[in-house]
C-alpha cells in the first residue's frame, strides 16, 4: 500500500478543498441519521390520539432534514470529485513530462500499447482511489459511527443480532471483488494481446495480403478470441455471485429485525416505529458496508497501478543535464571529436563500436560507409546523445557532449533518422516542426533544397496537404525528402543524414546535393550512404567494419588504397566500365 | 481519431436494433429462458414488503410468535429462491452476451482482412482497431445487461405497482405523485449528462490519439527538442479533458441528492396522508411500513434508467460504426468462377493500363509492356514516378481504371487473386516486421516452410551471419516493428521471407536500398541460380543493381518513356543516359585519371 504515498504531494496541494469536503461529509451524515428517528416518532405518535398538525410537523421535518443533508451531499461531490479530476490531471501531466524525457532505449524495449495502458488504465485506477475510495472511506466510517450510536440507543440486542451478518457481507464483498479483480486483470491482459494483434494485422496488411496469410491471421485471431471469451466466462462465474450474495445477506438482516424485533414488540420492549427506524437505518448502512469491501479493493488495485506507474516514474532519464553541465555553453560551432569511443546496447550484448577515434573539423563534410549492421546509425546516434557512450568521450568544440546542455546540443543538430516519421498534420507544419514559428520563407527554402517543391506543385492542396499516419500517402522518396526539409528548417550547425537518399533517385539526389553544398557552407555535415555517388565528394570518408574505423581519407585516396572502399566502388561500376578498365 | 468516433445519435434506432437482434438469433433459447426467469424473479423482491405488512398487522399486532416465525421463514425462502434464480439469470445472459460479441468480433476482423488497400490508405489503423475492440465491447453491455435489465426493471416496477394498489389505492396515488418529478429530473439529467459525456469521450479520444502518435514518434520530438512545446500542447488537451469531466461532476452532484430528497418527500407524504388514515382507522401500520419500503424499491430502477439510457446510446453509436464498416465493400472483387491458374510460366503483360488512387488523378497513364517468362526486368525512374504503383496493380492490390493486365495470357481479373498472389513474392519498399521471432518473420507461421528452408533463404540473402551471432539466433525475439535491428538487417529479413516462399515470380521493390553493395552483389549472385526459369521485376535507384536486367523500363511521371537493354538505352541518350551519367561520370574520371 505504501506505493500510494507517492500521491501525498497531490493531496497536500488540494488540502483546503479536501478539508472542506470532510466537513461537508460530517454535516451531511450527522443530519441524515435523524431521518429514521423522525420516522419512528411519527409512526409511534399515531398510537395516541394525536392532532393532525403533529403529523404534518413530522413530515415537514423529514423533508427539511433531507434537504439540509442533500445540500451538503451536493457540496461533497462538487469538492471531492473535482479534486480527484484535478489530481488525475496533475498526475497525467507529470507522467507525460517524464515520458518525454525517457531515452530512446525505453521506447525500443516497451511496446506502444504497453505504455498507453499505463497512461490510461493505471491512471484511471489511481483516480478511483483519490476520488471515490477516499470519499467513501471517510463517508462510510463517519456514517457507520453515527448510525451505530443511534441503533444502540434503540436496542442493543437487536443491534447485535441484525448487524451480525454485516461484517460477513463486507468480508464477502472484499473477497469476491478481489477474485473478480484478479480475473479482470487476466482479461485485460488478453484484451491488450487482442488489441496488439489486431493493430499489427492491420499495419502489416500489405505483407499479409502479399503472402496470402489472411486465413492464418483470422485463425490466430479466433484463438485469441476464444481465450478471451474463456477468461471472461471465468470472471462471470464469480461476478454473477455478487448481487445474489449481497441481497441475501442484507435481506437476512432485515428479516432478523422483523422477526426478532417483532417479538420484542410483542413483549412490549420495542415499538413498531422503532422497528421501522431500524430497517431504515439498516438500509442506510447497507450501502456503506458494501462500499467498504469495494473501497478496500480499490485501494489494492490502485496501489498495484501506482506501483506500475512508479516504476515508469522512477525510470532514470539516463540522458539528461547533470551537475557537470556547463550552461555557459550556449552555441555550437561544430568540431566533433570521437576519443576512444566504445558502445554497446546492453550489458550482455557485444560491443557495437570499438575504440573509435576520429575528428570532424568544423565546416567539413564527412561520410560514413560500411556494411549493413556495422554500426553507422549507432555511431551517429551518439552525437545528439540518443545513447551515451559506454566508454570514451565525444567532444564538440572541445566540450564533452555530456557537458553541453542537452537542449543546446540537440537544437544545433539537424538529424534525419534512417527511418522516416511524419506527424498526421499538414506538410507545412511537419516541415516547421522544429521551429516553433510560422515562417513561409523557411518552408519554401527548405522544400526547395530538399527538392520537395516539385512534388508539392502537383499536390492539389500544396503545403496544406494533410499527411496520413506516418506519412502513408506519400511515396518513399517524398517521405525522406520531407524529413530532410524538416531538419534543414531549424538551420542547424551540424547536419546528419542517415541514409537519407535510399529511396530517392540519383537524379533528384544530385540536385539536392548541389543545393546542400551551398547551404552547408560553414556547417558540419555527416552523411551515411551505401551509394558511392553520394559520398564521393565528402572531405573525408570513414569506412566502418565490425565497429572499427578501418579506413579513412578522401575518395581518391581510398580508391587508391584498394581495400573495402575501393571494392565497394568497383562493385557499383557497371560491368562494361570494368571491362574498359582492364 | 476523428469526429466520426464521437457522434452519439439516438438511443434507439429500430433498423439498427433489428440488425443487432439478428445476431441474437442463434441464442434464442437463452432469451426465452431469461425472460421467463425475469418475470418470476421480479415478483420475489416486491413480495417481501407485502409479507412484512402481514407480519406486522396479523402476527405482531396479534402477538402470534409462531405466525411471526412462519412468515419470517417464508421471507427467507423467497430470498434464497431469488438469489438462486438471479445467479442463473445473470450467468446465462452474460454468457449469451459474450458469445454474441465473440461472433461479431470475428466477423469484423475477417471482414477487415478482406478489405482492399484503398481502405487502409484512408483509414487510420487506430480507428479500425477500435472497431474490433472497444466498439464491440460496448455492445457487451447492451446484450448482457442492457436488454435484460430493462426487462427486469419493467417487471419489478410492474409488480410493485400491483402490490401497492392491492394494499391501498389512495395511498398509492399519493406516493406516486412524486413520480412525474422524478421522471422529469431523470430525463433532464440524462440529457445533460449525455452532452457532458460526449464531450468527455471526444477529449479522451483526442488525448489517446495524441499520446499514441507522440509515443511512436518520440525520437522526432526529442531530436527537435520539442519537449516543452509538446508538453504545453498535451496540457491543453489534458485540461480540456479535465474540464469536460468537471462539467459532468456538477450534473451528478445535483442529481443524486435530488433523488434522495424526492424519496424523503415520498416518505413524508406517506406519513402525512397514511398517518391520518391510520389514526382514523382506515389503514394499518403494516401498510404504512410496506409503502415506505416500496418507495425505496421503485426509486432505484427509475434512477438507474439514465444509466441504461447511456448504455443503449453508446451501443447504438458503436453498432452504427460497426455496421458501417461491415457494409464497407471496398474490395478487389474476386471473379465468381475463377479460371484455374495452372503451371504458371511467368509471362506478364500490361496493355494500355490507366490507374488513379483518387479518381481522375492518374498516376499511371497508358502503360503497356510485356515480360517473357524467365526474364528479369528493371523499372527505373524518379521518385513518385509510379514504379511502386505498377507492382501494386500486378498483385491486384488495386484495380485498374482502363486496360488489362495478363499473366500467361490470362487476365488477372479472371483468376482467383489469392491463387495469383501465391505465385508471386514481393519484397515491399516499406519493410514491415511483426513482433515475434526472426523465424516467424521469415516463414510467417506457414507450416509449409520448414526451418531448413527459412535458414536457406537467410543464407541466400546473407542474413545468416548476423542472425547466428544473435543470442538466440533464429528464435531471437523481434520487437514491435523490429526496433532493435538495423534498417538494413530488417530489409534482409523481409527479403529472406520472399525467397522462402519460393515463388514463380519475384518482385523486388527497392529491396536492397538500405543494403551495402557487397551484400547486394552476394545476393545477386546467389539468386541468379534461383531465378533461372523464373520471372522477376526489380525496382532500384542504384543502376549497378539492375545492370544485368534483360530489359529496363524507364518511367517518368506515370508514363513509360524508354524501354530496352542497358546498351540500347545508353545509345538512345535519353533519361536513362542522364541517370547513368550522374552516377558514373565522376567515378570514371577518377579511375581513368
Ligand atoms: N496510397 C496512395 N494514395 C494516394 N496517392 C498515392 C498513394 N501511394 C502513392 N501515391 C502517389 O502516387 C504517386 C506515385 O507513387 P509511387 O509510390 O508509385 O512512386 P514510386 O515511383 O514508387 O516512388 P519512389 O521511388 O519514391 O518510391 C506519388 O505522387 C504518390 O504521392
Ligand atoms: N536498439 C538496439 N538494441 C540492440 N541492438 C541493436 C539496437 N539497434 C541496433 N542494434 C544492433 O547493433 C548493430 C548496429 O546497428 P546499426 O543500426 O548501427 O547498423 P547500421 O550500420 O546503421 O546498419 P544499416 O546499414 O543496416 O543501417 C546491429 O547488429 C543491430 O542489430
Ligand atoms: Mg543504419
Amino acid at each position: 500500500m505504501n506505493s500510494l504515498s507517492a500521491l501525498n504531494k497531490y493531496f497536500v496541494r488540494y488540502k483546503k478543498e479536501l478539508a472542506a469536503g470532510v466537513l461537508f461529509i460530517l454535516l451531511s451524515n450527522s443530519s441524515q441519521v435523524f431521518i429514521p428517528l423522525l420516522m419512528r416518532d411519527s409512526i409511534d405518535s399515531l398510537k395516541e390520539n394525536v392532532n393532525y398538525s403533529e403529523i404534518i410537523k413530522y413530515a415537514l421535518m423529514i423533508v427539511g432534514t433531507a434537504a439540509f443533508s442533500g445540500y451538503f451531499r451536493f457540496l461533497i461531490r462538487m469538492k471531492m470529485n473535482v479534486v480527484s479530476r484535478k489530481i488525475e490531471y496533475d498526475l497525467r501531466t507529470d507522467f507525460w513530462a517524464h515520458i518525454q524525457k525517457l531515452p530512446l532505449r525505453y521506447f525500443q524495449n516497451n511496446s506502444i500499447g504497453n505504455i498507453m495502458a499505463h497512461a490510461t488504465n493505471d491512471i484511471n485506477a489511481i483516480r478511483m482511489y483519490v476520488g471515490p475510495a477516499v470519499m467513501y472511506s471517510i463517508d462510510t466510517s463517519t456514517k457507520f459511527i453515527f448510525i451505530l450510536a443511534m441503533i444502540l440507543m434503540i436496542s442493543p440486542s437487536l443491534t447485535l443480532f441484525s448487524l451480525l451478518p454485516l461484517p460477513f457481507l463486507s468480508y464477502m464483498v472484499f473477497r469476491l471483488s478481489k477474485r473478480i479483480h484478479q480475473k479482470f486483470t487476466f482479461i485485460q491482459e488478453k484484451f491488450s494481446e487482442l488489441t496488439t494483434f489486431a493493430q499489427e494485422s492491420f499495419s502489416g496488411i500489405r505483407v499479409i495480403k502479399s503472402y496470402v496469410r489472411e486465413a492464418k491471421q483470422i485463425d490466430d485471431f479466433k484463438k485469441l478470441s476464444d481465450e478471451y471469451l474463456a477468461r471472461n466466462m471465468d470472471k462471470i462465474k464469480i461476478q454473477a455471485l455478487f448481487m445474489p450474495i449481497l441481497f441475501l445477506i442484507t435481506g437476512v438482516s432485515v428479516i432478523v429485525v422483523i422477526w426478532y424485533g417483532g417479538s420484542l414488540v410483542i413483549n412490549g420492549v420495542l415499538t413498531i416505529g422503532e422497528i421501522l427506524a431500524f430497517t431504515a437505518y439498516l438500509s442506510l448502512l447497507i450501502f456503506p458496508v458494501i462500499a467498504l469491501g469495494w473501497v478496500m479493493n480499490l485501494v489494492q488495485q490502485s496501489s498495484a497501478s501506482m506501483k506500475r506507474l512508479n516504476r515508469i516514474l522512477d525510470e532514470p532519464y539516463e540522458i539528461n543535464d547533470s551537475k557537470d553541465t556547463k550552461y555557459s555553453k550556449n552555441t555550437v560551432s561544430g568540431t566533433i571529436v570521437f576519443k576512444n569511443v566504445s558502445f554497446k546496447y546492453k550489458e550482455n550484448l557485444p560491443d557495437v563500436l570499438k575504440n573509435i577515434n576520429l575528428e570532424i573539423p568544423k565546416g567539413s563534410t564527412v561520410a560514413f560507409v560500411g556494411h549493413t549492421g556495422v554500426g553507422k546509425s549507432s555511431l551517429i546516434n551518439l552525437i545528439p546523445r540518443f545513447y551515451d557512450v559506454t566508454e570514451g568521450q565525444i567532444l564538440i568544440d572541445g566540450f564533452d557532449v555530456k557537458e553541453i546542455p542537452l537542449s543546446v546540443l540537440r537544437r544545433n543538430i539537424g538529424l534525419v533518422q534512417q527511418e522516416t516519421f511524419l506527424f498526421s498534420d499538414t506538410l507545412r507544419n511537419n516541415i516547421l516542426y522544429g521551429l516553433n514559428a510560422e515562417n513561409d520563407s523557411v518552408v519554401k527554402k527548405a522544400a526547395e533544397i530538399a527538392r520537395l517543391d516539385k512534388d508539392v506543385e502537383s499536390f492539389p492542396n500544396g503545403y496544406e496537404t494533410i499527411l496520413g499516419e506516418r506519412g502513408i500517402t506519400l511515396s518513399g522518396g517524398q517521405k525522406q525528402r520531407s524529413c530532410l526539409a524538416r531538419a534543414l528548417a531549424i538551420d542547424p550547425k551540424i547536419l546528419i543524414l542517415d541514409d537519407s537518399f535510399s529511396a530517392v533517385d540519383t537524379h533528384t539526389e544530385e540536385e539536392i546535393l548541389v543545393k546542400l553544398r551551398e547551404f552547408m557552407k560553414g556547417r558540419t555535415s555527416i552523411i551515411i550512404s551505401h551509394r558511392i555517388s553520394t559520398v564521393k565528394d565528402a572531405d573525408r570518408i570513414f569506412v566502418l567494419d565490425e565497429g572499427i574505423v578501418v579506413e579513412q581519407g578522401n575518395h581518391e585516396e581510398l580508391v587508391a588504397n584498394g581495400k573495402i572502399y575501393a571494392d565497394l566502388h568497383y562493385r557499383q561500376l557497371l560491368e562494361e566500365e570494368l571491362k574498359e578498365l582492364s | 481519431m476523428g469526429q466520426e468516433d464521437e457522434i452519439l445519435g439516438k438511443a434507439y434506432d429500430s433498423k439498427l436494433m433489428k440488425r443487432l437482434l439478428s445476431y441474437v438469433k442463434p441464442y434464442k433459447k437463452y432469451v426465452v429462458l431469461a425472460i421467463f426467469l425475469n418475470i418470476i424473479v421480479a415478483a420475489l423482491g416486491p413480495v417481501r414488503p407485502y409479507l412484512t405488512m402481514i407480519a406486522i398487522d396479523d402476527y405482531i399486532a396479534a402477538k402470534d410468535y409462531e405466525g411471526l416465525l412462519m412468515i419470517s421463514a417464508i421471507l427467507v425462502a423467497s430470498l434464497i429462491l431469488q438469489a438462486i434464480i438471479q445467479y442463473v439469470l445473470t450467468y446465462y445472459t452474460q454468457y449469451m452476451g459474450q458469445k454474441i460479441i465473440y461472433d461479431l468480433r470475428i466477423k469484423i476482423f475477417s471482414h477487415v482482412q478482406k478489405l482492399a488497400l484503398k481502405y487502409f490508405d484512408k483509414t487510420p489503423i487506430g480507428r479500425i482497431v477500435t472497431r474490433v475492440t472497444n466498439d464491440v465491447e460496448a455492445l457487451d453491455d447492451l446484450f448482457s445487461s442492457g436488454i435484460v435489465m430493462v426487462f427486469s426493471d419493467v417487471f419489478i416496477i410492474f409488480w410493485i405497482f400491483i402490490f401497492m394498489f392491492i394494499m391501498d389505492w389512495d395511498l398509492s396515488l399519493v406516493t406516486l405523485s412524486v413520480l412525474p418529478v422524478l421522471i422529469y429530473a431523470t430525463f433532464r439529467f440524462r440529457k445533460k449528462v449525455r452532452d457532458a459525456y460526449r464531450d468527455v469521450r471526444f477529449h479522451l479520444a483526442r488525448l489517446n490519439s495524441y499520446m499514441q502518435e507522440h509515443i511512436t514518434g518520440m525520437n522526432v520530438v526529442q531530436t527537435f527538442t520539442k519537449e516543452q512545446e509538446e508538453l504545453e500542447q498535451f496540457n491543453g488537451i489534458n485540461s480540456d479533458h479535465r474540464t469536460a469531466h468537471i462539467h459532468s461532476v456538477f450534473y451528478y452532484a445535483i442529481f443524486f441528492p435530488t433523488v434522495e430528497l424526492l424519496s424523503s418527500i415520498a416518505i413524508a407524504l406517506i406519513i402525512w396522508y397514511g398517518g391520518g388514515e391510520v389514526v382514523s382507522g382506515f389503514m394499518t401500520v403494516g401498510v404504512l411500513f410496506a409503502f415506505i419500503q416500496y418507495t425505496e424499491m421503485f426509486f432505484r430502477p427509475i434512477r438507474d434508467l439514465s444509466e441504461k439510457y447511456n448504455i443503449m446510446q453508446t451501443a447504438m453509436a458503436s453498432s452504427e460504426r460497426i455496421f458501417k464498416l461491415l457494409d464497407n465493400d471496398t474490395r478487389v472483387q474476386n471473379p465468381e468462377n475463377p479460371e484455374v491458374l495452372q503451371d504458371v510460366k511467368g509471362e506478364i503483360e500490361f496493355k494500355n493500363v490507366w490507374f488513379a488512387y483518387n479518381p481522375g488523378d492518374y498516376v499511371l497513364k497508358d502503360i503497356s509492356f510485356k515480360i517473357k517468362p524467365g526474364e528479369t526486368v528493371a523499372i527505373v525512374g524518379a521518385t513518385g514516378a509510379g514504379k511502386t504503383s505498377i507492382i501494386n496493380l500486378f498483385t491486384r492490390f488495386y484495380d485498374i481504371e482502363k486496360g488489362g493486365i495478363f499473366i500467361d495470357g490470362q487476365n488477372i481479373k479472371d483468376v482467383d487473386k489469392h491463387e495469383l498472389r501465391k505465385h508471386i513474392s514481393t519484397v515491399l519498399q516499406d519493410v514491415f516486421l511483426f513482433s515475434g521471432t526472426i523465424k516467424s518473420n521469415i516463414n510467417l507461421d506457414n507450416d509449409k516452410i520448414t526451418d531448413e528452408m527459412a535458414v536457406e533463404a537467410a543464407k541466400t540473402v546473407g542474413a545468416h551471419k548476423f542472425i547466428s551471432e544473435l543470442p538466440h539466433q533464429y528464435d531471437e525475439e523481434v520487437k514491435e516493428k523490429g526496433a532493435t535491428l538495423s534498417v538494413g538487417q530488417k530489409q534482409l529479413i523481409s527479403f529472406a521471407r520472399a525467397l522462402a516462399y519460393n515463388p514463380q515470380i519475384l518482385i523486388l521493390d527497392e529491396a536492397t536500398s538500405s543494403i551495402d553493395t557487397e551484400t547486394e552483389t552476394l545476393i545477386q549472385h546467389a539468386i541468379e541460380k534461383l531465378l533461372v526459369g523464373r520471372t522477376s521485376i526489380v525496382i532500384a535507384h542504384r543502376l549497378s543493381t539492375i545492370q544485368n536486367a534483360d530489359k529496363i523500363i524507364v518511367m517518368h511521371k506515370g508514363e513509360i518513356r524508354e524501354v530496352g537493354t542497358h546498351q540500347e538505352l545508353l545509345a538512345e541518350k535519353g533519361i536513362y543516359y542522364k541517370l547513368y551519367q550522374l552516377q558514373y561520370k565522376d567515378q570514371e574520371m577518377t579511375i581513368k585519371g
